[in-house]
């Protein structure tokens, strides 16, 4: 059986990255910056890399990382949920580094531990694992066209991208054109990776990198989720013990009380269905159904929460300027990103052997 | 402390001195109890050797391979998981020596005498009547509902007003009863499943000595709070294997009568099975904390999940099973010796499981106690608090 707690180690990570983000990114700041030329918070990444060498988790020692597991990340990622924190984490301390993992490179593993790079797997950010995905055409030696929907790619220095050879191709940001777009996550903005007679350096076979990186990816997104989720309950909790109508605390009506507790328990099963994804991709053991029941849970849970969170804030809740919507607006394209709880509840129907009709 | 190792070399000196192939079933479990092998985490001389509670698995386990018999706990639950730890907390020593034994071997089996027809969740209202005689007996008049094991029970854990005149929770006395006192008159209780697995109990001038009242007069409520602890953490603390609940059966309906099936029926399937399997990695989580000595919250709400998936699981398996599904296997009014939520066909458990929200504290009531206790929200308001028992209305 999976260990589905935290160690003293993990408790005392999540404490040093939370007090990173509390002096980084408190909410009118990320606010601010979404509508700012540079909605990713560079300074906060540069603190969790530099500073911690949190980038480098799931790289060994040996190549430049720091040899933790999937357990570890699972608990940055779940600090970085409750902050919404805008820093390209997840793309590329979890989803690229898997790729390069897959692909053994050594150059590219060791810049990406050390955050001197940020790396982006070219796929759009719904596909998930198993999923079809686009690809541009290799074609006299160089890269030609286009990949929509690629999170936290305005930010990165080097994509990899899928081609039409089966090839994984290493490519400098610099040499790609990346346009932004406007993405209803406003804190894991989305942009357009478009490819000219791009020069790319080839890596190794693109589909089993793929698959690997969009399987660890959803699996760790389940601990975002559940960051998302902890930070709306906790803050819906707060204010309804504060918020006075009726000459006393909103929080006290059995109306309200009972949403409230219907979405702790939701998140004390998301805790459990997170870990044991975290603790399998770690360990090797039923990862595929571990994922898959983590997914096909987490997204329903996270985006319930966040509803919840803005209905029992009310008024308060519709503005701009409360944090509320970017956990809503996280929640449900997180809901999306690596495949959405229908296509993991599909996946499980054949691990499981639960046959559609 | 007794460690893994010691306690197994106990249970090997246990086996070797009442070979289980050659001994009587009931010598052997009176000898295991003697051994302090019953529930290692019990004081010695009461079953117990004072260790770690998670230490009882290694116990288990040798005995297990070694085909002792052991005490078929399923037909004394209420007896092993609330009376025990309640005598246990509150009882004399006197009390602890009597019952403890016979209760753990599975001699004398318990029930439970909290419930009435007009004391449900407010169950701090309830109205059975405990007069004392003087300096002498307890004399015991009223109703009680919901008794399962009534009618195979020896003896009953009992909650009763002693003192109408002050505040319902304060005027609460926890007594230990007869069940074969002539004033004692069992009734089964028809169910919607057509079974009776529960009882009415009526109690006239039920006589129970001093001697049988467990902890101070007036603080049944408090006594009451340990077994009623004790309650939720047996409903909703099983361990499970994958696919374990009732999810197992419809599971295996699916795979093996695909003529069944329909999309809609795979789509509710799927997400019913992937919440099952969360619930219960959550109670995995639950036991892992709790072999910490980390009790978390999570104990909570594993009731509120348990009830609610058994009954939309029972409910889409009799969906799945069509032109079956309209049918019933039996309505023959029967007493069940078990309680088996999991038994028979697909539309008793559709049926049962409607109890699962209500029995052990209602869903509503459970909410309630994860948002005031767990959330700290603030509680409802309360009108009964200040005013003597007689006085409320009802």
């Amino acid at each position: 059986m999976s260990d589905l707690l935290y160690s003293e180690e993990e408790e005392a990570l999540r404490s040093a990255v939370r007090d990173l983000l509390a002096d980084h990114c408190d909410a009118p700041g990320v606010i601010a910056r979404t509508e700012s030329d540079a909605p990713h918070d560079l300074a906060a990444w540069k603190a969790l890399t530099d500073g911690m060498g949190l980038a480098g988790l799931l790289v060994p020692e040996a190549q430049g990382g720091q040899g933790a597991t999937h357990r570890e990340v699972a608990v940055v990622l779940e600090e970085l949920g409750r902050a919404v924190a805008p820093v390209p984490y997840l793309t590329s301390a979890v989803v690229a580094t898997e790729a390069l993992l897959e692909v053994g490179d050594e150059t590219l593993l060791a810049e990406l531990a050390a955050g001197r790079r940020i790396g982006a797997l070219a796929v759009a950010l719904n596909v998930a694992a198993g999923g079809a995905y686009q690809v541009v055409r290799h074609e006299g030696g160089s890269l030609h066209g286009e990949v929509t929907g690629v999170a936290d790619a305005a930010v990165a220095d080097v994509l990899l991208v899928p081609a039409d050879d089966g090839g994984l191709y290493a490519v400098d940001a610099a040499d790609a054109t990346v346009t932004p777009q406007v993405s209803f996550d406003l804190t894991r903005p989305l942009a357009t990776v478009t490819l000219d007679g791009t020069p790319g350096r080839l890596l190794g076979d693109a589909e089993p990198a793929v698959r690997r990186a969009l399987r660890a990816g959803a699996g760790l997104l389940a601990s975002e989720q559940l960051g998302v989720a902890d930070w709306v309950l906790t803050e819906t909790v707060r204010y309804l013990k504060e918020r006075k109508q009726f000459n006393r605390a909103v929080g006290g009506f059995q109306a309200l009380k009972h949403r409230l507790a219907q979405v702790w328990l939701e998140v004390v099963n998301l805790r459990a269905a997170a870990r044991n994804a975290a603790d399998a991709l770690s360990t090797g053991t039923d990862v595929d159904v571990a994922v898959a029941v983590a997914q096909a849970y987490a997204a329903p849970v996270a985006v319930h929460a966040a509803e919840e969170a803005l209905q029992l804030h009310a008024g308060i809740g519709m503005t701009w300027e409360h944090p509320i919507h970017l956990y809503l607006k996280r929640a449900k394209s997180d809901s999306i990103a690596y495949g959405t709880a229908g296509v993991h509840r599909e996946a499980l129907a054949e691990l499981v052997d639960l046959q559609a009709p | 402390m007794i460690d893994a190792a010691e306690l197994k070399r106990r249970t090997a000196e246990l086996l070797a001195a009442h070979p289980p192939a050659t001994t009587d079933r009931l010598d052997f479990l009176r000898a295991r109890f003697d051994a302090g092998l019953a529930w290692v985490h019990y004081p010695e001389g009461l079953g117990g050797l004072g260790t770690a509670r998670s230490l009882q698995a290694v116990v288990d386990a040798e005995l297990e391979a070694a085909g002792a018999p052991d005490n078929d706990p399923r037909r004394n639950g209420i007896g092993l998981g609330m009376a025990a730890p309640t005598i246990l907390k509150y009882g004399t020593d006197e009390q602890k020596q009597r019952y403890l034994r016979p209760l753990w071997t599975g001699e004398e089996v318990w029930c439970q005498l909290f419930s009435e027809p007009g004391a449900g969740s407010d169950l701090a209202g309830l109205g059975t009547r405990a007069v004392r005689e003087g300096d002498g007996d307890w004399v015991v008049n009223g109703q009680k509902v919901w008794t399962s094991s009534a009618h195979n029970a020896r003896w009953a854990i009992l909650i009763a007003r002693t003192d109408p005149d002050v505040p319902k929770h304060a005027g609460i006395t926890y007594f230990l009863c007869d069940m074969t006192d002539p004033g004692v008159d069992v009734r089964p209780l028809r169910q919607i499943t057509g079974e009776a697995e529960f009882n009415e109990v009526f109690l006239t001038d039920v006589r129970i000595p001093d001697s049988r009242r467990l902890g101070e007069i007036g603080d049944g409520w408090k006594v009451a709070q340990t077994t009623l602890n004790n309650e939720r953490v047996a409903i909703g603390g099983m361990r499970l294997p994958r696919e374990g609940g009732m999810i197992g059966p419809v599971s295996k309906t699916w795979r093996e009568r695909p003529e069944l099936r329909t999309h809609d029926l795979h789509q509710r399937l799927l997400k019913l099975w992937v919440e099952a399997e969360v619930a219960r990695l959550t109670g995995e989580r639950l036991r892992q904390q709790l072999a910490l000595g980390q009790p978390g919250p999570e104990g909570a709400g594993m009731k509120l999940a348990f009830a609610r998936l058994n009954q939309e699981i029972s409910g889409l398996e009799v969906e799945l099973h069509g032109e079956e599904g309209l049918l019933y296997d039996d309505w023959t009014m029967r007493r069940p010796e078990l309680v088996d939520f999991v038994g028979r066909d697909a539309g008793y458990r559709y049926l049962r499981s409607k109890g699962n929200s209500i029995e052990g504290g209602t869903s509503e009531v459970l909410l309630n106690i994860v948002a005031e206790r767990v959330l700290g929200l603030p509680s409802e308001p309360r009108t009964d608090k200040d005013v003597a028992w007689k006085d409320l209305a009802r």
